[in-house]
């Protein structure tokens, strides 16, 4: 379809706001890591150092620079591909990262497959058949899946899945993934997990946004001549409301960076956040840094990208 | 009569409000339509007309049911039949023209698409011959372009033309009866006019029956053949057109037509020589960014006028006029860019943060919604409390004895102080929000369409209000509406707007005869009048409709 | 005879809360006791290890059985309460407090103070909640004020970002131009004519942001970054006895129960309260 200039103005304006966002991001974590801690240099050679050793520590790091030119340094660093060294085992990020990556994308990839399909069918259905039994029993169970914490879900799933039934194993690493069933059922609880948890806020959120347009006159137009139900909901509803329907299903899809750091922590799975959770515990600040920048960029990529194709299908803007 | 088209008899429709309580909103109506009648429902905010022409369709919003009665429509029981059953008889046998067409048309399909969707929905016939037929309505409904107009957006055409297009869609499925939900409500009067004339030749032509709800008794005067006139669910009366406007049996539709007469405004007070209390001299004001001391909106352009003490000032013209926006400027709260404003002498700074208390005092504002005009969250109470602390400095029981004046002023009773705002009707709230105009000791208040959005009846009662207040009080008003009758009855001289410009000032009792300028003929002859050859005999310079009206 | 500024309560407008909204606030009432009188009626020292059977079943003496180092959990849980109702509560009325009145300030005035506490806020609403916990706490530890003060700040921009749009669609009302024609001053139309009208919703706004902090912060205790040994919170207490699960305690059960009660009877309530007081605008 034909868009008009002010649609890709409008477009191009969202893209700078992300932009502008991502600086005042990098900005936050760069200095909630480096300048709360005290002395990086003396945690990491720990209590019994001399304070010569200290010293020399923080010149090697180049800690007695201003924060400001360190953060430049390290802004222009990110922007190479440059991570830094991980303090705790000497490594370079990028390399610590790069499998951790791989392993964490695919395990979002396969819950947004699964996720998306599952929770917008639902989600319209409820809206469709509003107040009947169907609406009222995915009411009941999404409002319980987001009133508990993640990984009050995981257990319940190991409990069933792996206790009570004994279908899958309870951790997701560690077994044989020498066949495909083997690496569906290592895949199957992360995945199951993160499904309820991420399905239960997109089905809530299209739902709300597909009875929004119903409500609207022109939905109560296409009841007068007769159309059908699924006719309303379908031909009339539907298409008004992709846009908040395109931002329920991102901002639903970012529940994934908080989900997943839960999951992969009691699945045991090694992905990005498991490996920050861990580089937590050992106050590796660069890799710290380095996996919250993934993960705020990938969040605010799923927003930015909401939000424009929530602009793109504003009928308005059409030329 | 022939056997009847449409027979509803002891219809009654119930309904739950948000405290759960059940209630009745029809209360056993019942009527007969003949085929290719066209009767009107009116009544006023609340009379249920539109529950009533729904039910027509089987079709009741959320919360209300039908609950008791028959409605039989050609040789289907409306009231006994399933949902499915009702859909069939949707857009083929009944069907229905909104009150706001731009709300009613989705904005994500053509138009076109949107107008021969019920020969879809029923399989009537094919797209091509759909497409043709919807044209030639086009062409019928006097719309311009009417091969192309099918392939625009929604948003892409005016609101008369929308409103003439919902008609298109009405009729594409050649049903026996239409219904007409307050279809040139949302419209201005110029555009009225082409809208109505348009359904009136596509009604004669078909041959179909019409129901037309509405609260103006002069446009259904044009329209209908039959009245039935409606309040709190329940029929009041029924009878011809003509007899109802002329014969009128029931007081409350002497009521009506009462409020609908003008009654000449006699000035309180001849014009004084001395000061005027406003004078305003090449006024510009505007929205949006400002560059070289210029907004970017320009909205009001070299306005002039001059209020005498005493007298009133109508100020008309139709949507996107600037009526309103002079109010504001000359209240401060749209701080103009040029001109001059004098209060009874003295100079008025444009802006009202820099104004003394004085004057912020002695010019009130006094707004169309008193739903949103009053604090919700206040007491009646607190709400006339407020400008007496603050420009008077009144405390304590002073204060209570003022607030207690000032309702009976507006003559409402005392005790209403410790009422909120949402439990009064909407003239008592138009009454506290005059009142609280009052508790300033005002010389001149700036009227914004305070009566629009009230019933007829309650707003003539608010108009004798204004009038007596006047008298006791002095009070100059400067009175902003788009309803000509209304200025009428309580203006001295009438200011006519367009585009943001003052194109006359007439005397309000001589606007017809005396204005001079096209535009304002245009605009006062296109006020419906309680007659019901009114339309048929209206002529108008199709050049000058053309020029000024936005249809 | 004074006038009162009188705010429309629910039972002054005819409603009233049907059964899900009871039980969820009877709910909320219990946790919440618990959590106040809590240090008075735990049968045990929660910090004592009263059982030499490490993971206890239930019985008579230990009603909710015992914890991997033998200790009670049924008092460890009410004193959990403590920990995960008082901080949420404190770091939500924070936050809260904080959006609200930056949100009315920036709604009402507009123009580029408002531009900039936008940007700025929603740029922040750019990190996910749970990240911005970690990265907090792995700089700085983790102690009571440092989580109260965390979780307050992640969920301030979200609570700004409500307020303001509330405020905003109040400050277009007329009632308010009329003040401000009247000649009032900003604290005026800010106090009494726009706060009072946003209320309802900011309250509703304000419990289901209690749901997301105690998510958000048992999440924390469950990865061990959330109150410190020996002291616990309902997560921490998960966490701890986790292991339980497979040997068949009932250890974790408990705190999981009490996790759920408090979150879903806290959106049991709001899900029903009366339309015109959820309303949201947003």
């Amino acid at each position: 379809m034909l868009r008009s200039a002010t649609t890709w103005l409008l477009v191009g304006q969202r893209l700078g706001i992300a932009a502008i966002t991502l600086v005042i991001v990098s900005f936050a974590v760069f200095f909630a890591t480096e300048l709360l801690p005290g002395d990086v240099a003396e945690i990491l050679l720990g209590q019994s150092a001399t304070p010569e050793a200290v010293a020399g520590l923080r010149t090697a790091m180049g800690l007695d620079e201003p924060a400001f030119t360190r953060f430049l340094s390290w802004l222009a660093g990110l922007a190479q591909g440059d991570l830094g060294m991980s303090y705790a085992n000497n490594m370079a990020v990028a390399d610590l990262l790069a499998g951790r990556l791989a392993n964490t994308l695919r395990l979002a990839g396969i819950v947004t497959l699964v996720c998306v399909p599952l929770a917008l069918t639902l989600g319209i259905a409820a809206a469709m058949w509003r107040g009947s039994l169907l609406d009222r029993a995915v009411s009941m169970l999404t409002i319980s899946v987001i009133s508990v914490p993640e990984f009050m879900v995981a257990t319940l799933a190991v409990l069933i899945f792996a206790v009570w039934l004994d279908w899958l194993p309870a951790l997701s690493y560690g077994v044989n993934v020498d066949s495909l069933g083997a690496m569906l059922r290592a895949y199957a609880m992360p995945v199951i997990t993160l499904t309820f948890v991420v399905s239960a806020q997109m089905i809530r959120m299209t739902r709300a946004a597909v009875i929004e347009t119903i409500n609207t006159p022109y939905v109560e137009m296409a009841l007068l001549k007769g159309a059908s139900r699924r006719r309303m909901v379908l031909r009339h509803a539907l298409p008004n409301a992709l846009g908040p329907i395109a931002n329920a299903v991102a901002l639903s899809l970012s529940y994934l960076v908080g989900g997943v750091i839960i999951v992969e922590t009691v699945f045991n799975y090694p992905g990005v956040a498991k490996l920050m959770v861990d580089a937590v515990a050992t106050r590796d600040l660069p890799l710290i840094q380095s996996c919250a920048m993934i993960f705020c960029i990938s969040y605010l990529l799923l927003i930015t990208l909401a939000d424009v194709i929530a602009m793109l299908s504003n009928p308005r803007l059409r030329r | 009569m022939s056997e009847p088209l449409v027979c509803v008899r002891d219809l009654r429709i119930g309904a739950v409000t948000d405290a759960k309580r059940k209630v009745e909103i029809i209360r056993g109506v019942s009527f007969d339509i003949a085929p290719g009648e066209i009767v009107a429902l009116i009544g006023e905010s609340g009379s249920g007309k539109t529950t009533i022409a729904l039910s027509l369709m089987g079709h009741a919003r959320t919360g209300c049911a039908i609950q008791g009665g028959t409605i039989r429509v050609g040789r289907h029981d409306v009231t006994g039949m399933t949902e499915g059953q009702r859909a069939a008889l949707r857009g083929t046998e009944v069907s229905y023209v909104p009150q706001s067409a731009a709300a009613a048309f989705n904005p994500s399909q053509r138009i076109m698409d949107q107008v021969v969707e019920v020969t879809a929905i029923h399989r009537l016939m094919p797209r091509a011959k759909a497409e043709a037929k919807a044209r030639e309505l086009f062409r019928a409904l006097a719309l311009p372009d009417p091969d192309r107009i099918g392939n625009r957006y929604p948003h892409q055409v005016s609101g008369g033309q929308l409103q003439r297009l919902s008609a298109a869609m009405a009729l594409i499925g050649d049903p026996q009866l239409v219904i007409f939900d307050e279809p040139t409500t949302a419209l201005d009067v110029t555009t009225q006019i082409e809208v109505l004339r348009a359904f009136r030749s596509v009604m004669a032509k078909g041959g179909m029956a019409g129901v037309y709800v509405s609260h103006d008794l002069a446009v259904v005067a044009q329209i209908a053949d039959r009245i039935i006139v409606l309040r709190g669910g329940e029929v009041q009366e029924e009878g011809t057109t003509e007899q109802i406007l002329n014969a009128p049996a029931h007081p409350y539709t002497r009521q009506l037509l009462d409020a609908f007469e003008p009654v000449p405004h006699v000035s309180a007070t001849p014009a004084e020589r001395a000061r005027p209390i406003l004078r305003v001299d090449d006024l510009c004001a505007g929205y949006g960014v400002i560059r070289d001391g210029k907004p970017a909106a320009k909205v009001l352009q070299n306005v002039s006028l001059q209020l005498e003490r005493g007298r009133n000032l109508g100020v008309i013209g139709e949507s996107g006029s600037g009526k309103s926006t002079l109010a504001r400027a000359i209240a401060g709260i749209l701080p103009c860019y040029r001109g001059d404003m004098l209060l009874d002498g003295e100079v008025l700074n444009p802006d009202l943060r820099q104004r003394s208390k004085d004057q912020l005092r002695r010019v009130q504002i006094v707004f169309q919604l008193a739903d949103t005009a009053l604090n919700p969250a206040q007491s009646v109470g607190a709400i006339l409390g407020r400008p007496l602390t603050f420009y008077h400095g009144l405390k304590g029981a002073a204060r209570d004895a003022r607030v207690a004046e000032l309702l009976e002023m507006v003559h409402l009773p005392t005790a209403l102080r410790h009422r909120l705002p949402s439990e009064l009707s909407g003239g008592q709230k138009q009454r506290v929000n005059l009142a609280r105009a009052l508790a300033a000791e005002p010389e001149l208040i700036l009227c914004d369409e305070i009566t629009s959005a009230l019933d007829t009846v309650v707003a003539a009662a608010i108009l004798d209000l204004l009038k007596e207040l006047q008298r006791e009080l002095g009070l100059s008003y400067m009175f902003i509406s788009h309803d000509l009758s209304t200025v009428e009855a309580i203006c001295d001289e009438v200011l006519v707007m367009l585009k943001g410009r003052v194109v006359e000032a007439l005397p309000a009792a001589r606007m017809s005869a005396d204005a001079t300028h096209p535009y304002s003929r245009l605009l006062i002859s296109s006020i419906p009048k309680l007659d019901t050859g009114w339309l048929k005999g209206l002529e108008q310079d199709p050049e000058l409709v053309a020029q000024f009206a936005n249809r | 005879m004074s006038l009162p500024l009188r705010i429309p309560t629910p039972a002054r407008l005819g409603y009233s809360f049907n059964w899900a909204g009871r039980i969820g606030l009877a709910v909320i009432l219990f946790w919440v006791v618990i959590a106040l009188i809590g240090p008075w009626i735990t049968p045990y020292a929660p910090g004592d290890m009263v059982d030499w059977n490490y993971f206890g079943p239930v019985n008579g003496q230990f009603w909710m059985g015992t914890d991997y180092l033998g200790r009670d959990i049924l008092s460890r849980v009410i004193m959990g309460a403590r920990y995960t109702v008082g901080i949420a509560a404190a770091a939500v009325v924070l936050a809260c407090a904080g959006g609200v009145i930056l949100g009315m300030i920036a709604g009402v005035t507009g123009g580029w103070f408002d531009m900039l506490l936008s940007r700025l806020l929603d740029a922040f609403n750019g990190i996910p909640s749970l990240l911005f916990g970690l990265v907090v706490v792995a700089a700085v530890g983790s102690s009571i004020p440092v989580l109260i003060l965390t979780l307050a700040v992640i969920y301030l921009p979200g609570s700004y970002r409500f307020a303001r749009a509330l405020a905003v669609n109040v400050n277009t009302m007329d009632f308010v131009t009329v003040a401000r024609a009247r000649g009032e001053g900003f604290g005026h139309i800010i106090l009494r004519e726009v706060f009072p009208n946003i209320l309802g919703p900011v309250l509703a706004d304000l419990g289901l942001r209690f749901v997301f902090i105690v998510l958000v912060l048992s999440g924390l205790s469950f990865l061990g970054l959330g109150v410190q040994p020996p002291n616990a919170d309902w997560g921490g207490l998960v966490r701890e006895n986790i292991e339980g699960l497979s040997l068949g305690a009932p250890a974790v059960i408990f705190p999981s129960v009490a996790i759920a009660s408090l979150t879903i009877s806290v959106n049991m309530f709001i899900d029903n309260l009366p339309t015109r007081i959820r309303d949201r605008s947003e």
